[in-house]
């Protein structure tokens, strides 16, 4: 029996502000935030299921994700962040497995998808902003929840002999901890792999001393003493950091964009979609003015800044058509505008870069651009008279899957000639998922190349040069630029979207594995692979059955 | 003799399912016995550990004569395994496994559903000793400590019970799981027992006679429901533990209905007619009526929370794995499989209650706490009997589901007894309408004087119309030696 496609918004949406959360409780008591998770079960983003037992869907992950990012940019003075549950009796159960047995694979996937970048986020925060995230686990952390608990630094668990931490998906549902539980045990907690084959079998999981002997959690706390341990914890992380205590935090201010049926226009990103052509033409507008002076001329621009307002918007427009426009299999980036102007940002970045807020921007543009990487669309960058593809905006095209310079310029445009330009900021600001830049990551088997190409920075480099230096893909003339290009992209529409997925994402991420690869190549190899198979999602599976409490018929045969 | 009918008594623990020749078992109970020792030394009764009590103590599992009267000293009570005997070819009653043989071992894909179960029931019964410990030194009469003490060395046998089939069937885990059932405390705030109403203190007599008539009696739909479990041996415990829960709710019963003659009659003796006159009526020394009815009111929708969320895949997978059945499994005549059914759950909708359709087997909970409240009613239908002797014209009533909850689908609106939604400023104005004061609990902890005279009852509480192992009301049910 299938069932219709789940009802849901016409458009979800990732912007929100505290002011509507529905699901979290933010509160902040000088260098401590409190972060703490009440879902409300009625507020599912679909119809169909409620969100009981702090259960999650992606409405109460965008929320999440939100909280995160405003506490980087808007409270300076949060040194510590507590995640913890405003529910008693549960920290959080993890994804609502209702919503899971009825959403979309395409769905599933992308919602998994956001959550990891979320937690990745979080880890991001502790790691670079010294905002340190500590998870207080006062009732059960099962599965998601627990996978929540283990992106902190410090995880608590309190010793009431009913509450503990558990990864129950293979005996309950058929799936697989899909956000990160798995790799993170072995990797960022080392916990000794039979004992976490052990951890992931058992559907209750562990508690008490043991979760501690077994490090997946930290330690576990008295009831008599938990709030005061919390909040000694806090301050203890609090006072690691050198978060300023003086420095007045940046508003995220509400998007300037404005949807149509054919797109998305924001103050400096701007979405076309074709749909006969499935393709989103997304134009970046460089800067119109010289940046400020200094940190304090950046505080005072704010959300306006133009890389910040920039990545916030390329950021929103990338969710927009991963969750909306699924059809949408190709996109591709323009640049307009002055790359002298760009090039100028990229120095102030890089001059103030110990400011608390330019290394907020730096960091956040670094996540946005590996939100470009996980993107599983075709990228394509067209790099064309009047465009500014250098230094930070460059980034662009190296994340792009193939990238065209257009040599020379067109008869009668007196728009200026393509060219690519190298700043400081390409060689290490914005390193991929897989810990290397992603000039690194084009050029690992032609270190000479990458020399060569670091010599170049500060010098626009024409298509020919672009393409000697192996900056780009192809350049082509006005001769064949028109048919190239047109060739290019509808041959690219004519191949496997499922194809496409898989070869992309495993071009893109060459080189040394990390934590952060594992868990995004985890989960695309083997989770998705599960999400698809009757074992899960079929009307005998586990995820199906999941409630109803008849067993889920499980096909014996190993694959 | 394993599945005898004896008990035998030759060895430490009193068992009939063959102990002496299962050394693993044997050595398992051994060791966890002192502890249990300690624990009952403890947190048990408080004082009177070295008296001598009438109790009643286990010789078979004949339900006509499995029970032998005697003085003992509590900590000397044969506390020991015992378990209903074996039926012969039975299958499993319900759920998937349907009319397949009962498991006589358990089965893997079931251990950890089966082992939380077996916890859960077995957490119960030690925290009711502990929340009863104190009541001893302010019992109304020797004949109550006695019932009171007969309750406590059975639930503690109830311990006994569910501590064997941990350590026989769930190897280290389950020997780890009993030494934990001693080491949580009833209302201990950083170990307390597992479910919420056994955190609750029992600071009076009323409040003991209540716990015994509406929470013993979630214990006896728990145990109805376990004893038809596909998984033999705990059914066939549960069996057997429900002979015994039946002597804890008569208990409860009976000792409300006495505190309600008590009162009636001194009512009629001060020539008072209206119930709620209650300054008069405690005035006489008696619990007054509408106090007893707030008392019924809280331990009511206290038990209800055991039953857990009404809509719950736990209860669903329990039932479908074949572990836990319905109240009477057997007496029902559906097809035991429920997976095309539907039952009737209330719920709370845009502030009003409303029944909707759901899935049975997810309903299971709703449907065991149903017959719970048609369980419960019945004897406050006898207890509305005294009142109608009496000519007191006065009723109990339960109050609605929706009330006073913490757990379930009302947990997250204030209600009356009524069932009508209230908002927070409502809920205010009538609570103290409802359940017990500080005021309250303040007199009836007021009139809780030790009676210690044989034959004798404190001024609050009628003398039972017969004794136990048919004495009399003045037999000694306890020597008492401090």
């Amino acid at each position: 029996m299938d069932h219709p496609p789940p009802r849901g918004p016409a458009r979800i949406d990732f912007q929100t502000d505290p002011s509507r959360y529905r699901h979290w409780k933010l509160s902040i008591d000088g260098a401590v935030a409190t972060l703490a998770m009440d879902v409300d079960p009625a507020g599912g983003l679909f119809d169909g299921y409620e969100l009981k037992l702090n259960s999650y869907d992606l409405g109460v992950d965008i929320e999440l994700a939100d909280a995160i990012q405003r506490l980087r940019f808007e409270h300076p003075e949060v040194r510590a962040v507590v995640l913890r549950s405003a529910k008693e009796g549960v920290f959080c159960a993890g994804a609502n497995i209702r919503m899971l047995g009825r959403a979309t694979h395409a769905h599933k996937v992308n919602f998994c998808k956001f959550t990891n970048e979320t937690r990745l986020g979080i880890e991001d925060s502790s790691e670079n902003s010294r905002q340190f995230y500590l998870a207080a686990v006062s009732g059960t952390a099962a599965g998601g929840g627990y996978e929540l608990a283990v992106t902190a630094e410090h995880i608590m668990l309190i010793d009431d002999r009913r509450s503990g931490v558990s990864l129950p998906e293979t005996p309950l549902l058929a799936v697989l901890p899909g956000t990160g539980g798995l790799t993170r045990l072995t990797d960022k907690r080392r916990v000794r792999r039979d004992r976490a084959d052990v951890f992931c079998s058992t559907e209750e999981g562990v508690r008490g001393r043991r979760a501690v002997e077994w490090r997946v959690v930290d330690e576990v706390v008295p009831p008599s003493a938990w709030e005061a341990t919390v909040r000694q914890r806090a301050l203890e992380w609090a006072a690691k950091s050198d978060r300023p205590a003086d420095a007045k935090g940046v508003a995220l201010t509400p998007l300037d964009r404005t949807f149509t049926d054919d797109g998305v226009r924001y103050s400096l990103v701007r979405v076309e979609i074709d749909r006969a052509a499935r393709r989103a033409d997304i134009t970046l507008r460089g800067p119109d003015a010289p940046p400020p002076a200094d940190v304090a001329g950046i505080a005072a621009e704010g959300a306006q800044f133009w890389p910040l307002r920039l990545g916030r918007e390329l950021d929103d427009a990338l969710l927009h058509l991963r969750a909306n426009e699924a059809e949408i299999g190709l996109l591709v980036f323009r640049t307009e505008g002055d790359p002298a102007a760009v090039l100028a940002y990229d120095a102030l970045l890089e001059r103030a870069a110990g400011d608390w807020l330019v290394r907020e921007v730096r960091h956040y543009l670094k996540r946005v651009f590996k939100r470009v990487d996980m993107t599983s669309r075709s990228l394509i960058a067209l790099i064309e008279p009047g465009s500014c593809f250098a230094g930070t905006l460059a980034e662009i095209a190296f994340a792009a899957d193939r990238s065209v310079i257009f040599a020379g310029v067109r008869a009668g445009d007196n728009k200026p000639p393509a060219t690519i330009t190298l700043s400081p900021l390409n060689f290490g600001a914005y390193p991929m998922g897989n810990g290397l830049t992603r000039l690194q990551t084009r050029f690992l088997g032609e270190p000479q190349t990458l020399a060569a190409a670091q010599a170049t920075a500060g010098t626009a480099l024409d298509a020919d040069a672009a393409d000697a230096a192996g900056l780009v893909t192809f350049a082509y003339d006005e001769t064949d630029w028109d048919d190239e290009v047109r060739i290019m992209l509808e041959e690219r529409a004519s191949f496997s979207p499922d194809a496409l997925t898989g070869m992309e994402a495993n071009l893109r991420f060459a080189g040394p594995e990390t934590m952060e690869t594992r868990i995004f190549g985890r989960l695309t190899a083997w989770q998705n692979w599960i999400f698809q198979r009757p074992n899960a999602v079929g009307d005998e599976g586990a995820l199906k059955r999941y409630g109803s409490g008849i067993k889920p018929a499980y096909n014996p045969q190993r694959v | 003799m394993p599945d005898g009918m004896q008990v035998d008594y030759n060895g430490l623990i009193p068992n009939n399912v063959g102990l002496n020749d299962d050394a693993r078992v044997r050595k398992a109970l051994e060791t966890w016995h002192p502890g249990y020792i300690d624990w009952w030394k403890d947190m048990g009764p408080e004082g009177f550990q070295e008296s001598l009590v009438y109790l009643r103590t286990a010789i078979g599992v004949d339900p006509k004569g499995w029970a032998k009267f005697d003085y003992v000293r509590m900590p000397e009570y044969k506390w020991g395994v015992l378990l209903a005997p074996a039926v012969e070819g039975r299958t499993i009653p319900f759920g998937a496994h349907k009319g397949e043989p009962a498991w006589q071992e358990v089965p893997g894909e079931y251990r950890a559903m089966l082992r939380r179960l077996i916890v859960i029931q077995g957490d119960t019964e030690p925290a009711s000793v502990e929340q009863q410990r104190h009541l001893g030194a302010t019992a109304p009469s020797l004949y109550d400590m006695r019932n009171l003490f007969q309750v406590n060395v059975e639930e503690g046998r109830h311990l006994w019970a569910m501590v064997y089939l941990l350590q026989k069937y769930f190897g280290k885990d389950g020997r780890e799981e009993a030494e934990e059932l001693l080491r949580r405390r009833s209302g201990n705030e950083d170990s307390p027992r597992m479910l919420g109403a056994f955190n609750e203190a029992t600071p009076d007599w009323l409040s003991f006679f209540m716990f015994t008539y509406f929470t013993d009696r979630d214990g006896k739909m728990q145990l109805e429901a376990l004893a038809q479990s596909g998984f033999d041996p705990l059914s066939r415990t549960c069996r057997f533990m429900l002979t015994e829960e039946a002597h804890h709710m008569f208990v409860g019963e009976t000792g409300v209905a006495r505190v309600l003659e008590r009162t009636c009659a001194a009512m009629k003796e001060a020539g008072i007619a209206d119930p709620n006159d209650i300054e008069a009526v405690r005035a006489l020394g008696v619990i007054d009526l509408p106090t007893i009815q707030k008392k019924a009111n809280l331990h009511f929708s206290l038990t209800l929370d055991l039953f857990g969320n009404e809509i719950s895949t736990n209860a669903a997978n329990a039932f479908n794995a074949g572990l836990k059945g319905r109240y009477r499994e057997d007496k029902l005549t559906d097809d035991h499989q429920l997976t095309s059914d539907t039952y009737p759950v209330l719920r709370p909708r845009d502030g009003a209650i409303v029944e909707e359709q759901v899935p049975a087997l997810s309903a299971l909970n709703m449907r065991l706490r149903d017959d719970y409240v048609a369980d419960a009613q019945a004897g406050v239908g006898r207890w509305n009997k005294v009142f109608e002797k009496a000519g007191i014209n006065f009723r109990l009533t339960l109050p609605h589901v929706a009330f006073n909850r913490r757990i379930g689908e009302f947990s997250a609106i204030p209600a009356d007894a009524q069932g009508r939604v209230l908002d927070a400023a409502g809920w205010e104005a009538v609570r103290d309408t409802l359940l017990p004061t500080e005021d309250d609990n303040h007199f009836v902890v007021s009139l809780m004087q030790p009676e210690h005279r044989a034959g004798r009852y404190a001024s609050w509480i009628a003398a039972p119309k017969v004794g136990i192992d048919n004495k009399t009301g003045e037999f000694e049910y306890v020597k008492i030696h401090e």
